[in-house]
């Protein structure tokens, strides 16, 4: 379980999240979805540890979230993470040494669903294929926290259908809570089970998405539309 | 990516109706396995729990029985699966009837109309 309890962080003067309160439970996926610079990557940063509260606190199965936290955390970033001169396989070894619940025999395995060659060189993959190896890292591990940040952006469908039959192949949804930032919310509508709305720091908007569609007649972007408004 | 649904209607409904589908055009027969939850989730891009509704759903309406241990399949109960179809084929002339009668047709040139439409399709040859 994820909780956050009143939580603001400050960058400067500048508001990153503004006095935020709620939680979200494992066996779940959600949807973080707001436009740029409303505080989605600042929240996954939070529950990774990477940074910290101004004021409030994030807990993550109880425990406080900071740099211990990465051992219950995956989190995939939005930033490009490879170091160049390493080969797959080496990316692979690497994970393995940081990450106690990370297997390597799962990677292997969705080395191939993903299609990737290990020995392949890191600076010779293509824009998707970097795509999929993040997925294949993040997923490798038994992290009960899996944190998805833009996973899909700038790929083009091949790559995003096949990143979402990888999180639907080897999510454990008996144990895991995952969260998707994005802003590309069409096509991966139907995987979700809520979406949280983010904007200027704070949450305004969270729903049930099948709720959603039974009670108003509304898909999430119908509804993003209404409230993103402003 | 998956397949497109309709923003109107919760999803797991609408996967309750493909198989529904499917059950009545005879792609899925009695006594059938339906793919587990996670493999029907895989093929459809959809999330597990909204999978999991769908069977519910389809358990409910007996259209299918879960056997512990074993899976999900298609009931072997002949009578169901005939209503089903019953119950599809009047959702459908419902709406037709409705739509005609909101553009102020009547009856009898409902019926012509239909006669003269399934006519003209087979003087063509279906397809």
């Amino acid at each position: 379980m994820i909780e956050f309890q009143n939580v603001t962080k400050k960058y400067g003067r500048e508001y990153g999240l503004n006095d935020v309160t709620y939680s979200l439970e494992k066996g779940k996926i959600y949807g973080l979805l707001g436009p740029n610079g409303s505080g989605k990557s600042t929240t996954l940063k939070l529950i990774a540890g990477l940074v910290h509260p101004t004021s409030g606190q994030v807990l993550v199965n109880g425990k406080l979230a900071n740099r211990k936290i990465a051992n219950e955390v995956a989190y995939l970033t939005e930033l490009d993470m490879f170091y160049q001169p390493f080969k797959i396989k080496d990316m692979i070894d690497f994970y393995a040494t940081q990450f106690q619940d990370f297997r390597i025999d799962r990677a292997n395995e969705l080395l191939q669903f993903m299609k990737l060659d290990k020995e392949k060189n890191i600076k010779q993959l293509s824009k998707g294929n970097r795509g999929r190896l993040k997925l294949v890292l993040a997923l490798a591990r038994e992290a009960s926290v899996l944190l998805l940040d833009e996973p899909f952006s700038g790929l083009d469908p091949m790559v995003r259908d096949s990143i979402v039959k990888g999180l639907l192949s080897y999510i454990d949804f008996d144990n895991q809570i995952v969260i998707i930032a994005t802003h590309e919310i069409d096509e991966i509508e139907p995987l979700l089970d809520e979406v949280l709305a983010i904007q200027d720091g704070k949450i305004i908007g969270r729903h049930n998405v099948e709720e959603l569609r039974e009670m108003e007649g509304l898909s999430i972007i119908e509804w993003m539309k209404r409230t993103f408004k402003e | 990516m998956g397949e497109e649904f309709q923003a109107s209607k919760p999803i797991y409904m609408q996967i309750v109706d493909k198989i529904n589908q499917q059950i009545i055009r005879g792609d899925l027969l009695p006594g059938n396995k339906l793919p587990s939850v996670r493999e029907m989730a895989i093929q459809t891009g959809v999330n597990p729990n909204t999978i999991q509704r769908t069977y519910s759903e389809l358990e409910r309406m007996e259209i299918v029985e879960t056997r512990r241990g074993q899976g999900t399949f298609v009931t072997e109960n002949d009578n169901l699966i005939k209503e089903l179809k019953v119950r599809l084929q009047m959702e459908i002339i419902e709406g037709f009837f409705n739509n005609m009668k909101e553009l102020g047709f009547s009856d009898e040139e409902m019926l012509s109309g239909l006669e003269f439409y399934i006519k003209g399709k087979r003087e063509k040859g279906y397809d």
